[in-house]
């Protein structure tokens, strides 16, 4: 084809990962562009408290990607500052019983090995951390390395650093392909995009878009309610959860099973999240799901029991059924990218993710090992597009 | 099942008195559910017996209408038909998923930190609804208020918000409140309206179909008359003054496109501003069970059913059109109800009369909401530096920088990006100031929970569902 190029890469998707992939795209160099069928965060990423966690991940390939872009976010915090409402505030992961403590601390160790800053913290100086914190726990960790942004406020000031052109309220309708199977480009609602590249950063609608280029992957929604209360005076200062492990009878793995993170903003609220239910995209409201949430936190604050909540929202948690994201090439259609599949963690992975995607976009050897994210993964024949 | 079906009315403003009554005397069991003290909603709104108002009724039209109703519903408490729990605050009406039967859950109490869930067959939502406020520069200013808060601070209270007072904004609420204002007291200083009266004109035939309207339009004018306050129509009040308080607004005439005409400003001295721009509804409850909404108004078949199986709405919330369509509409969704609980149809001539006083009057609401419209430059006349959120303190320029810098085009998408919305009042006084700002369409809000809720009181819900 001898068209015309519009530019040299289209991201589908104007949440937070299509934001940090056109951020990143962009600072190598090339020109592009940003399509999405809403607003700017107009899906999970508008509805997900911020998290940027490292205490949550087990070593392994999500827990590199998210170390790679807690580094990436204190530089963008640097640059964006408070426009993005960064606050390297920490995370506190408390256990209750000792048996929790030292499956808590093993944890932690393993996760100091793959460069995790963790630091035990003993029962009596948890209260040092968290003033209102629930008596008689057995002790916790302390994970300086979490952070916070606000989710939207992030997407939007990274789409606006990129420079890229945004096409919000554009539906991608159709991926543009040569004879050859090679993607030119997207069909919109409102016309043709000509790109030689295609980066599916569509979230929960994922798999929609990749099965428009003939490709599959199977991503997922998982709903969670968030629950956000009045403003207060500043009372929880660091991400707080509590972690049990329990054992799991049917074979010798150990189920990690947490509570609901309970922070602080500095606008005042008090977030509380969040919960996991495989119910499609129902967002109708699930007061079992609030309720268990309200518990969680009261268990974590009692002082909380009496706190209003103002609103409760849901989101929808891209993922896949391994847990981690698709990114990288589709070795089944050139010229076709993924960066999405992140399911509750996406805000924080999502600079890595840019950035992953933004090398491999001009040729370079990623920072990364992307065969853990490889997209076709799933295909259960080799090669197979079932 | 041996009991009598069981109908919960959350509201008892009119509307909700209507249909509470309606059911009541076909059969059903019913438990009104309300927030304030004493049933009568903001149109009927009764002092507090311990003020010992000797002629509430001065404040009141219809009185005749409201006796009717306030014995109605004594006997049928005494029948032991309606149950009514006043300082209820419902929070949240659930449809449980087994069943289909309701849970309403309402927060008790002034303080409203106890937790209360009412059962239910089915739900009749008549939750009325509330004023539309713009923001202007002062607005935020001790001395501000809105139309309706005057109003209820009149009939609840019998206090008078101020000595000297200006009515402003648009819309028939303003005629009462001022004749209100004066009859109590206070010295109004101007009513100013930024309709102008060609636009009533034009609107002759919808309106002429109502002459018990327009005379007690033409009665508030004659009491304006007799009190001395000076009516200035197609005026707006362009700001109000004052560090401390409230002790002067800015009148500008309007040309006839709704621009400020320069030059023609005036400055009125003024310790109280009553502030309306009409009405609109209030959905929440509806939104949450899955009700679809047309614009901003639940939407209700003929017999007052959402599209939601078990749930009627009537009155205000299903579009704003004053208290006589809210008693006809409550009157028909309370007999649907009754019927449909009872397992028969309704047969509709039943409340033929009903029905058609709804059509006159939904047709009259539908022609003056048409001449009440905001003037279409207000948005443009306020200055960047406006604070529009109060609650989370945006100013007009965040709220416009959100569009302009950030690339928001819907109000979601607005608060995310500004705040504006976010705060205590979830964006109930702000929304629609904001969507004019922003050019935004004024969506429905999707607040899950009608009113702020004690973690406590979540957390302790009824495991059965």
């Amino acid at each position: 084809m001898t068209k015309r190029l519009t530019c040299d890469v289209v991201v589908v998707g104007a949440g937070m990962v299509g934001a940090a992939c056109a951020l990143y795209a962009a600072r190598a160099g090339l020109d592009v562009r940003v399509v999405d069928r809403g607003p700017v965060a107009g899906g999970t990423t508008g509805a997900g408290e911020g998290n940027l966690l490292v205490s949550d991940k087990e070593p392994g390939p999500e827990l590199e990607l998210a170390l790679l872009s807690a580094r990436l976010w204190t530089g963008l915090a640097e640059e964006l500052g408070p426009a993005i409402e960064y606050e390297p505030k920490g995370g506190l992961v408390v256990a209750s019983t000792p048996g929790a403590l030292a499956a808590l601390r093993d944890f932690a160790a393993a996760q100091r090995t793959a460069g995790v800053t963790a630091q035990p913290v003993e029962a009596d100086r948890l209260r040092d951390l968290e003033p209102h914190l629930a008596p008689g726990m057995a002790g916790g960790v302390r994970y300086p390395q979490d952070a916070q942004v606000m989710p939207a406020l992030a997407a939007a000031q990274l789409l606006r650093a990129s420079g890229a052109v945004l096409h919000t309220g554009r539906t991608v309708t159709g991926v543009l392909r040569t004879a050859r199977g090679a993607v030119r480009g997207v069909r919109t609602d409102r016309g043709d995009l000509h790109a030689p590249a295609v980066v599916n950063a569509a979230g929960t609608w994922g798999g929609d878009l990749a099965a428009l280029a003939g490709a599959r992957l199977p991503v997922l929604p998982r709903r969670g309610f968030v629950l956000v209360t009045e403003p207060l005076p500043r009372r929880v200062r660091h991400k707080v959860y509590a972690a049990d492990y329990v054992a799991d009878v049917a074979s010798d793995s150990a189920a990690l099973r947490t509570s609901p993170v309970v922070e602080g903003t500095a606008a005042g609220p008090v977030l509380i999240g969040a919960t996991r239910e495989r119910v499609g995209f129902d967002r109708s409201l699930s007061l079992p799901a609030v309720r268990a949430l309200a518990a969680g936190a009261i268990g974590l604050f009692p002082f909380l029991e009496r706190v209003r909540a103002l609103r409760t929202y849901a989101g929808f948690r891209p993922y896949l059924p391994d847990h981690l994201p698709a990114i990288g090439p589709d070795p089944r259609v050139p010229g076709l990218f993924h960066a999405c599949g992140h399911e509750g963690a996406g805000i924080g992975l999502a600079p890595g993710t840019g950035r992953l995607i933004a090398r491999t976009l001009a040729g370079e050897a990623p920072e990364l090992d992307l065969t853990p994210f490889r997209p076709e993964r799933f295909d259960t024949e080799k090669g197979g597009t079932p | 099942m041996t009991e009598r079906p069981h109908l919960a009315v959350v509201g008892a403003g009119p509307a909700g008195l209507a249909a509470a009554l309606a059911a009541a005397a076909r059969g059903v069991r019913v438990t009104l559910v309300d927030a304030a003290g004493q049933a009568g909603g903001q149109f009927y709104r009764q002092p507090a017996a311990a003020l010992g108002a000797r002629r509430p009724k001065a404040l009141h039209h219809q009185w005749r209408t409201w006796e009717r109703l306030r014995d109605g519903l004594d006997r049928q408490r005494s029948a032991g038909r309606i149950e009514h729990l006043t300082d209820h605050h419902v929070w949240c009406v659930e449809r449980l998923t087994g069943d289909g039967t309701f849970g309403v859950h309402a927060l008790r109490g002034p303080a409203q930190e106890e937790g209360v869930t009412v059962r239910a067959d089915a739900v009749l939502l008549a939750t009325g609804g509330y004023e539309r406020v713009l923001p202007f520069p002062g607005w935020t200013l001790p001395g501000v208020v809105t139309a309706g808060g005057a109003q209820a601070m009149l009939k609840g209270g019998l206090v008078l918000p101020g000595r000297t007072a200006v009515v402003a904004g648009t819309g028939p609420l303003l005629l009462p409140v001022a004749a209100g204002l004066a009859a109590a007291g206070a010295r109004v200083a101007a009513l100013v309206e930024s309709a102008g009266p060609a636009a009533l004109l034009r609107r002759a035939p919808a309106l002429a179909g109502q002459p018990g309207k327009l005379a007690e339009g033409a009665g508030y004018a004659t009491r304006l008359l007799r009190h001395g306050v000076r009516t200035l129509a197609r005026h707006t009040v362009v700001a109000a003054h004052g560090t401390e308080r409230l002790t002067a607004v800015t009148v500008a005439a309007l040309d006839g496109a709704g621009r400020v005409r320069p030059g023609a400003s005036r400055r009125v001295r003024c310790d109280t501003l009553a502030v309306g721009h009409g009405m609109l509804p209030h959905t929440d409850l509806a939104e949450t069970l899955g009700c679809t909404l047309s614009g901003t108004a639940v939407r209700v078949d003929a017999e007052q059913r959402t599209d939601v199986p078990g749930v009627w709405a009537a009155g205000e919330a299903t579009g704003v059109g004053g208290a006589g369509l809210a008693l006809a509409e409550g009157h028909i969704a309370g007999r649907s109800a009754a019927a449909r609980l009872r397992g028969t149809a309704p047969d509709p001539r039943g409340w033929a009369a009903a029905a058609r006083s709804r059509t006159r009057l939904r047709e009259f609401a539908a022609a003056l909401d048409a001449v009440y419209a905001p003037p279409p430059g207000w948005a443009e006349r306020v200055p960047d530096d406006t604070v529009v959120c109060r609650c989370e303190e945006v100013t007009a320029g965040e709220v416009r920088g959100a569009v302009d810098r950030l690339g928001a085009a819907d109000l979601r998408t607005v608060k995310l990006l500004s705040r504006a919305g976010m705060g205590w009042c979830q964006g109930r006084m702000c929304a629609p100031g904001v969507a004019g700002l922003t050019g935004c369409p004024l969506t429905a809000g999707r607040r899950p929970f009608a009113r702020p809720v004690p973690l406590g009181v979540l957390a302790a819900l009824p495991e059965s569902d």
